[in-house]
């Protein structure tokens, strides 16, 4: 445990967990999540957010590598670890058994809380999160949005150091996630540190103040949704598709764009991506060299800069494929 | 010297660790005691169902149709005293497997409801250790409400002596083996196979556990009175047999407590590991 500054509410190093020979699902990551900060991992399903959140959590035990929460190394002392984090699962994990109210109240037994402080607690937070009325309901009873809530209360009921949320909105309705998001910020305004894993771009945009793009188990990129944005050398990007084999293609787009600003032709599944300072005035170019080598275009797309572009220009990838 | 947050966050995981384990434990066996209150009428009827019918048709139909199972006469009362000890452990063993090994099937399904308990700040040897004693508690509970059942019910008269020692270490016992039997079936049983519990091993396990005859009865069957050791239900059962009957042959105490204790210590390693299987990767 050396080393450790205090600085950091989450912290991992060369953090690695390799499940095979060939599944590496998280390759030496290096993370640092400063107290009160909400920070997201986005990437696609399979970038190893999962296999990130599991090893945090203690449920899964890294291959190498070190990960602190609130200073205490969760691989060394999974116990004492788990009373630094609220979790939010990507399913519903409630206690089936029991209803709404005695949830919460359960997990403030668990977690040392007294009968009445841990009747007080609850109390409060179904208050909080609008779920009093629902109080004595089977959990079963209760619909996605407020079987959410309620984990969210659990998850924050001990006043963990970092509540970490695994795609939380990922089977909610958009007028859901949009409360949800709501709650988040509220917590985030009375200092909750949050690490937050998600493939919804939109919501690492809205919600997180500095964020890591994952991919195959590595951070690709890291800092500020602005700062990512602009870290882009280029200004927007051009999605092509073309029929036919397109390796010949790209080659070709690459020598005849070389003085039109362009900075990188790359293939695609179903067609080529490029990036480039204004890629609008590319299109009459690529269309032409296209057609005049036998291709037919099937589909343009241009995008101005987001995150959704930076993980393209990346990866050369979308992010929801 | 300046303490860093790191050399307090330590202290206070090692002043926490301590004696906060055991607090953890209490909190989440509170939990199982309020959803067993919750099901009480459930559980009544689970835990009464079995004896009542087997005591029902085996020491009062019986006799009275004259139908020679357990004998007639001094031979009747002999079968009905010797069954107490039978239909008790039975009842202990069974309800412990179904009090741990089912629930355990629902949470470790696809919602993953495991993760609510395992996220309680325990070392996964404590969660295992509170999934037993529930089971040993619901099975102690099990062996209380079936006792009146097997003097009241049978036709014939049943002669029980009571050797409170041996009663009171027997019961505990068998009830922590069998928590910890019902743990390690729920955990290496995977979920979509659960009838398999039954077919493979609580039937077995009741057939051949020395419900119906004390196990010196099997001298006969040479081959099946070895095997059946195996079985900890024999155990149990002859320990029973020792703390609540004078006359029934039972096995020496020595053999019973050695064997209990040997199961326990077993099931409690295998079924912690099997847990943690089930959790961690």
């Amino acid at each position: 445990m050396t080393g450790v500054t205090g600085v950091f509410a989450l912290e991992a190093r060369q953090l690695t967990k390799r499940y095979s020979q060939t599944v590496l699902a998280v390759d030496h990551l290096d993370l640092a999540v400063q107290k009160g900060e909400i920070f997201g991992l986005l990437g696609p399903n399979g970038a190893g957010k999962t296999t990130t959140g599991g090893m945090l959590t203690t449920r899964i035990v890294p291959t190498s590598g070190n990960a602190f929460i609130g200073g205490i190394d969760v691989v060394a002392h999974p116990a004492e670890a788990k009373r630094e984090i609220g979790v939010v699962p990507q399913t519903n994990t409630l206690d089936r058994s029991l209803s709404v109210e005695q949830n919460l109240y359960f997990h403030g037994r668990y977690f040392g809380y007294s009968r009445n402080e841990a009747k007080t607690r609850a109390s409060q937070l179904l208050e909080q999160f609008k779920l009093s009325e629902r109080s004595s309901a089977p959990v079963a009873a209760l619909s996605g949005g407020m079987a959410q809530r309620l984990m969210m209360a659990r998850a924050v009921f001990h006043q963990p150091t970092v509540l970490i949320l695994d795609e939380p909105t990922s089977g909610l309705d958009p007028q859901s996630r949009l409360a949800f998001w709501d709650v988040l910020r509220e917590l985030h305004s009375s200092g909750q540190t949050v690490l937050l894993t998600t493939h919804y771009m939109e919501e690492a945009d809205q919600l997180c103040e500095r964020l890591a793009i994952m991919d195959h188990g590595r951070i690709l990129a890291i800092g500020s949704p602005s700062e990512l944005k602009s870290g882009i050398k280029s200004g927007s990007i051009l999605t092509v598709e073309v029929s036919g084999e397109v390796l010949g293609l790209t080659e070709q787009l690459r020598k005849e764009l070389k003085d039109s600003s362009v900075d990188s032709v790359t293939a695609s599944a179903n067609g080529m991506v490029i990036i480039g300072d204004e890629a609008s005035k590319l299109i009459s170019p690529v269309v032409r060299i296209a057609e005049a080598s036998g291709h037919s275009v099937l589909n343009l797309k241009v995008e101005e800069p987001s995150l959704e572009t930076v993980f393209i220009s990346l990866t050369g990838r979308e992010l929801r494929e | 010297m300046t303490m860093t947050a790191t050399d307090r966050a330590s202290i206070r995981a090692a002043h926490v660790s301590k004696w906060a384990y055991s607090k953890v434990i209490f909190a989440l066996l509170s939990r199982d005691v309020a959803v067993l209150k919750k099901n009480l009428k459930f559980f009544l009827i689970r835990v009464i169902m079995q004896p009542l019918l087997f005591v029902f048709v085996f020491t009062y139909v019986f006799p009275k149709i004259g139908q020679g199972v357990g004998g007639s006469g001094a031979k009747a009362s002999e079968f009905s005293t010797l069954l107490v000890a039978g239909v008790v452990g039975i009842s202990i063993i069974f309800q412990a497997v179904q009090a741990v090994a089912l629930p355990l099937v629902q949470e470790f399904g696809y919602t993953k409801e495991i993760e609510d308990r395992a996220l309680a700040p325990v070392p996964i040897w404590g969660l295992a250790l509170e999934k037993i004693l529930s089971g040993a508690i619901q099975s102690l509970l099990a062996a209380i409400v079936v006792f009146p059942i097997v003097l009241l019910i049978p036709a014939t008269p049943v002669h029980l002596h009571f050797d409170w020692p041996v009663l009171l270490t027997i019961v505990p016992l068998s009830a922590v083996l069998s928590g910890a039997l019902g743990l390690t079936i729920g955990t290496l049983i995977p979920p979509n196979q659960v009838p398999l519990i039954f077919a493979i091993i609580v039937l077995p396990i009741t057939f051949l556990g020395a419900v119906y005859y004390p196990w010196a009865a099997l001298t006969p069957i040479e081959w099946l009175k070895i095997a059946v050791l195996i079985n900890p239900l024999i155990y149990i059962n002859e320990g029973l047999r020792a703390a609540l009957t004078h006359g029934v042959p039972h096995m020496a105490l020595g053999y019973v407590y050695l064997a209990l204790v040997a199961f326990t210590l077993v099931l409690l390693v295998v079924s912690t590991k099997g847990l943690r299987r089930r959790i961690v990767s």
